[in-house]
């Protein structure tokens, strides 16, 4: 299916879990957020959400600022 | 507070979390984590403001803020930077309360690339959205004393004033504007932007803020660890001398000797 990721289309092998997604990205899901088309999925509840063709991801980290 | 009082029990609270340190400093500019680390240490911070960024998916083993600045021993005050609306600042600290768990955050609505001066109207818009979904905001405002009251009415848990623009480095330009500020405030007073070195930071405690924050000043430095060590002095210093009162100003000369008994 297709996805898009922060902005990028993305292949993906469906179906699948959001957790899976975050893995095969190679992040930790410790350190990162998500939001799925507009709505923040909750942490605990990434292995539950189901990924649908068209999603819109957006994941996201604390990095330096002011 | 008299003078036997422990500089360890002068703290201060906002949102109901209690702090020693009075120096808040940002992560940006540094020229790695590591260095950014180490200059939070000197300066002695509890919090540090962060930013709230995509993920880099082409190279994710690039190294992360929370490697290096831990979050069980720094308070992380995610911030709004480069968000021009309100819905864009409630969208990103949705996502920062998400990532961190909580919800202190840094409110900043911007309105132009040029001065980074804050769009008044739309803080406080902003400000009202994210009171009603429980956040608890310190809020970068303009050096507005008429402002700074609204955003107070409103529920901003801290005012946080601009000494300066944001990197700019010219230091607190209305004094007396932060005083009245600070005179009327019920919430902690912070300034936030401008202070350039160590004697800035220090004139903003004089005047009675609660704190200071900052990025660049220490950022940018060619030492930036030892500009860090140099604000922290600097912030005790000017609070402490807020604290003891400092004499009146005189237009002339009054002699430190006593002028009985001359030769």
């Amino acid at each position: 299916m297709r996805l898009s990721v922060n902005g990028e289309e993305r292949e993906f092998d469906g179906p699948a879990a959001l957790s899976c997604l975050v893995a095969r990205l190679g992040l930790d899901c410790r350190k990162v957020a998500i939001e799925r088309n507009l709505e923040i999925v909750p942490r605990s509840a990434y292995a539950a959400t189901a990924l649908a063709e068209g999603d819109q991801i957006e994941i996201v980290h604390f990095i330096g600022g002011g | 507070m008299d003078g036997s009082s422990r500089l360890e029990d002068d703290t201060w609270t906002v949102a109901g979390r209690t702090f020693r340190s009075r120096l808040i400093v940002g992560t940006g500019k540094y020229r790695d984590y590591a260095q950014n680390a180490a200059a939070a240490e000197a300066a002695g911070a509890e919090i540090v403001t962060v930013a709230l960024r995509r993920v880099n998916l082409s190279d994710p083993g690039q190294p992360m803020l929370i490697d290096y600045l831990k979050p069980d021993r720094f308070t992380f005050l995610p911030n709004t930077a480069g968000c021009f609306t309100g819905e864009e600042a409630v969208r990103t600290l949705r996502l920062a309360r998400e990532a961190g768990g909580w919800d202190l955050v840094k409110l900043e609505v911007l309105s132009d690339a040029k001065t980074l001066y804050p769009d008044m109207e739309e803080t406080l818009r902003a400000l009202k959205l994210l009171v009603a979904d429980g956040f608890s905001a310190m809020v970068y405002c303009n050096d507005d004393p008429v402002y700074a009251r609204k955003l107070e009415e409103a529920g901003a848990v801290a005012i946080m004033p601009l000494g300066a623009l944001i990197g700019s480095g010219l230091g607190i330009q209305n004094r007396l504007n932060i005083h009245l500020i600070v005179e009327q405030a019920k919430v902690p007073v912070l300034v936030d932007a401008g202070v350039g070195t160590a004697s800035d930071a220090a004139v903003a405690m004089e005047l009675g803020c609660d704190g200071v924050l900052m990025n660049t000043a220490i950022a940018q430095a060619r030492d930036p660890v030892r500009m860090a060590g140099a604000m922290k002095h600097a912030v005790i210093a000017g609070r402490q001398a807020w604290l003891a009162g400092r004499m009146p100003r005189r237009l002339y000369a009054e002699a430190s000797s006593p002028m009985a008994g001359l030769i």
